[in-house]
């Protein structure tokens, strides 16, 4: 097999793996953030246990999304060395940017977290939880600066054939930063809450720990139905931002073939790209336009208008794209349910709901993946959108061979710490949460 | 001076930094997990080992994060060249920090399989110990890079006598690192099988501190006339008779500090050593790296030089504060 693709396959299965954790880590930073303000306000016991409990789990996952945020930052110079010379000027600041401003911030004062409990004043154990939630999203926002840069890449010029800095401002500032920012975010938190109130309603669902799960599901609910509908908004902007800048990745996500005046959204189907055909297709006339463009008639381009080397791949950025609204959309329902529940306060009681939440917490992880996978197949052939083909960002020296053998290796390594990770968090949840002096180690 | 040259000089110190505080702080906790066979017998034992350095060890490892993101941004060419030349072994380092980085919440809940991740967490650290030393010492005597800046050898290119012997020097100064630490953060038999490590390491340290110099009498005679190596090799050599006086007569902190000095000082033999370098080639001269021809333009240098003088005072000073909440001796947990 060619290392070029054999790196992709790498970097896409790392990047895959290390995101199951980072979204759970700003999800539930947010719900101690909460609980041990309320703990701090109104010295009751009560939240304390809450907040342990999650600080705990934090734990965990933080321990794995440390284990496998180093492969990525590592794979830049191993797998992506001629990428790191043509826009190391630009892409290495982010990443550094992030080790200074957030990563420190992050697993410094998670040490106080973990440890500190009795050694510093609540104030100061708040302000380390706050500084924890801080540096977690920080952490997300340099990354996807970096990321957003490679998207819609500014800021920049040519230099030899390379991409220099030209203004800082603006490579960081690129046009897809703050609507990716904003989308990845929301959907952390739809991760987060969805994961501390399925683990609430399967408490209350046993009727155990009733008091606690009371309070973590009326939180995290009430986050999550403004979050599942704020989804809408910020894919729509998103959406719309993927249709003026990367307008074939677009056209890819709804196998739009023909430019077209009132193009349709297409809602299911199976695209072939050989054939230029959607076979079986459902579609809303119109709709595409209406959405992108405001105007029911605007012309939105399609694949043919782009040469055919510079395709994306069509088939899968359609399915993941897809896949990540329909859950969107599932979401929303949820959300809706669970306020027409809440408000006539009997989401505590109505156990086929408490079930379908409890069944819902793997759900945003599926969101998340298939997000990225439209996001970063859809990009292809390019590394650097219109600037770097993948093709010529790879090592030229490591021999396929070698990629392989690593391939495998994290293959299995990704493999055996996912099962260890769902055992040990499933003990965790078993204990549940602790009232006295078990907070900690 | 240019103000290119200005900056590119500055941030071979500020990764030079970033990379003493990456050793000097990880190295105590990598230290302390590859003796852990040697301190603790007893599950208790392991627990209090782990206990000091639970709170630190993450916070201690984004230095070597932040360092690497840093030659990136600052040196793209070095990255490039260095990381993907040493594909095989980085990625023995990386399977090795995956499993130290869970081993310990994974041996503390995972009660079946206890002895596999405590295994793993000393031979997840161990690994990495060696290899940054066999790394450091290939760039230090020089590898294959041709003119197009990329590496023209093989994984066993990278095991060459010279850098063996510092890859032994490395792993020296960590061991002296975790003893030390051992010896000054905890109390009991584990304090006391510290202190009696400390003067064993010692002599493994100044063995291969013989061996590095005569290996560098044969493959880098030139360095020997540089006159601030010899500065940094004084300060070295100091800084462990510090060690082997202050662990004798029980002050333990003094004697971790001055082993966090004796690596400062190795860093100082580096960084003397490869200056205006950071690879050699042994293809030609011509062809080394340098921190003029693989550096980023100066609005990125200026842009990370801001980044950094805003960031990193910040970054020291709650680092300080949090190891002052946690200051005092770790015991073993009734
Ligand atoms: C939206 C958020 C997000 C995204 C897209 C990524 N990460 Fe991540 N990363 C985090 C959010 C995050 C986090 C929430 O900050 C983590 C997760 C758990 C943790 O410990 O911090 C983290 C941890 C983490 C660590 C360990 C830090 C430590 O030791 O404390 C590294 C080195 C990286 N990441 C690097 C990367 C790279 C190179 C990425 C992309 C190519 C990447 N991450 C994607
Ligand atoms: C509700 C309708 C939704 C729409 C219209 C939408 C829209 C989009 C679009 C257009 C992209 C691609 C951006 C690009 O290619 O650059 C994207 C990416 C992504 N989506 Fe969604 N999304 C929706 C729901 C969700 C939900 C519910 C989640 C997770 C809970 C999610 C998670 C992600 C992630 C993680 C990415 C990749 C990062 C990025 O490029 O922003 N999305 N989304
Ligand atoms: C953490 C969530 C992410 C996931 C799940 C993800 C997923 C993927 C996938 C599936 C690929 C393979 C695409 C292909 O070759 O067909 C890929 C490639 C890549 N992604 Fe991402 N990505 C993520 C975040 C990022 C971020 C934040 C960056 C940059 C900072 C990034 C940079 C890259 C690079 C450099 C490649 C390899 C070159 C390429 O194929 O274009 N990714 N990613």
């Amino acid at each position: 097999m060619d290392a070029v693709l054999l790196s992709r396959i790498q970097f896409g299965l790392a990047a895959g793996f290390h995101f199951i954790f980072p979204p759970l880590t700003l999800g539930l930073t947010l719900i101690i953030v909460i609980f041990e303000s309320m703990f701090y306000k109104t010295n009751e016991e009560l939240y304390k246990s809450i907040s342990s409990f999650f600080i705990k789990i934090l734990a965990l996952i933080f321990a794995l999304g440390v284990a496998t945020g180093i492969v990525l930052e590592f794979s830049f110079g191993t797998n992506w060395a001629e990428y790191s010379r043509m826009v190391g000027d630009i892409f290495g600041a982010p990443l550094a940017a992030e080790g200074i401003f957030a990563f420190f911030l992050e697993s410094v004062f998670l040490g106080v977290l973990l440890f500190g409990r009795k050694k510093v004043s609540r104030g100061f154990y708040l302000f380390a939880v706050i500084m924890v939630f801080l540096g977690g999203h920080l952490s997300a926002l340099w990354i996807l600066i970096a990321n957003s840069w490679m998207q819609t890449p500014a800021g920049f010029v040519m230099e030899g054939g390379r991409a220099v800095m030209s203004d800082f401002f603006a490579a960081i500032f690129n046009p897809s930063t703050f609507v990716r920012f904003f989308h990845v975010v929301v959907a952390a938190w739809i991760t987060g809450t969805l994961f501390t109130a399925g683990i609430s309603a399967w408490y209350l669902l046993k009727d155990r720990h009733v008091a606690q799960s009371k309070k973590v599901i009326k939180v995290s609910m009430a986050i999550f139905i403004s979050m599942a509908i704020l989804q809408f908004v910020s894919g729509h902007i998103h959406s719309v931002q993927v249709t003026q800048l990367q307008p074939e990745k677009m056209a890819a996500f709804e196998a739009l073939w023909e430019t077209t005046e009132g193009a349709p959204m297409s809602v299911i189907g199976i695209p072939i790209a050989d054939e230029q055909k959607t076979y079986y297709e459902i579609k809303i006339p119109k709709f595409l336009s209406l959405l992108a463009y405001f105007d029911p008639n605007a012309e939105v381009k399609g694949l043919n208008a782009f040469p055919r080397d510079e395709w994306p791949p069509v088939m899968l950025p359609y399915f993941s794209y897809h896949i990540m609204i329909g859950l969107g959309t599932l979401f929303a329902l949820m959300a809706i349910i669970s306020g027409v529940l809440m408000a006539r306060r009997k989401l505590e009681s109505t156990r086929w709901f408490l079930w379908a939440l409890v069944l819902a917490i793997p759900l945003p992880h599926l969101a998340n993946e298939f997000g990225w996978i439209a996001a970063e197949v859809g990009r292809q052939p390019w590394a650097v959108y219109r600037v770097l083909k993948t093709s010529a960002a790879a090592s030229i020296v490591v021999p396929a061979g070698q990629i392989l053998f690593t391939l495998i290796m994290f293959f299995a390594i990704f493999t055996l710490l996912l099962v260890l990770f769902i055992f040990i968090l499933l003990k965790l949840i078993e204990k549940g949460p602790q009232t006295g002096d078990e907070a900690g180690y | 001076m240019e103000t290119i040259e200005i900056l590119q000089n500055a941030w071979f110190f500020i990764i030079g930094f970033l990379f003493i505080g990456y050793a000097v702080l990880d190295g105590f906790d990598l230290g302390i997990a590859v003796l852990m066979p040697a301190l603790a017998k007893k599950n208790s034992e392991r627990q209090q080992v782990m206990d000091a350095i639970w709170p630190f060890w993450d916070g201690n490892e984004v230095w070597l994060i932040t360092a690497g993101a840093s030659l990136f941004a600052a040196f793209p060419h070095t990255y490039a060249t260095v990381f993907s030349g040493f594909y095989l072994a980085l990625m023995l380092v990386l399977f090795a920090l995956i499993f130290r980085a869970v081993s310990m919440e994974f041996w503390y809940y995972d009660e079946k399989r206890k002895h596999i991740w405590s295994w793993a967490f000393v031979v997840g650290s161990l690994v990495p110990s060696i290899l940054y030393g066999v790394a450091l010492g290939n760039l230090l005597v020089g590898i294959p890079i041709d003119a197009s800046m990329n590496y023209g050898g093989t994984f066993f290119t990278l095991l060459r006598p010279y850098p063996l012997v510092i890859g032994i020097l490395g792993l020296a100064a960590i061991l002296l690192q975790g003893a030390t630490y051992a010896a000054h953060k905890t109390d009991g038999v584990v304090q006391e099988r510290a202190q009696k490590l400390v003067h064993r390491i010692l002599a493994l340290y100044a063995i291969a501190l013989v061996l590095s110099f005569i290996v560098t009498v044969i493959y880098l005679p030139q360095t020997l006339s540089l006159f601030p190596v010899w500065i940094a090799a004084i300060v070295t050599v100091g800084a462990l008779s510090g060690v082997y006086m202050w662990s004798k007569n029980g002050f333990d902190r003094k004697a971790f500090m001055s082993s966090s000095l004796s690596f400062i000082g190795l860093w100082g033999i580096v960084g003397t050593t490869l200056y205006p370098n950071l690879a050699r080639s042994t293809v030609n001269e011509a062809f080394n790296l340098t921190i003029y021809n693989s550096s980023s333009t100066q609005i990125t240098l200026t842009a990370m030089s801001i980044i950094a003088l805003i960031g990193m005072p910040i970054v020291i000073l709650y680092s300080f504060y949090v190891y002052r909440i946690f200051k005092g001796k770790v015991s073993i947990k009734q």
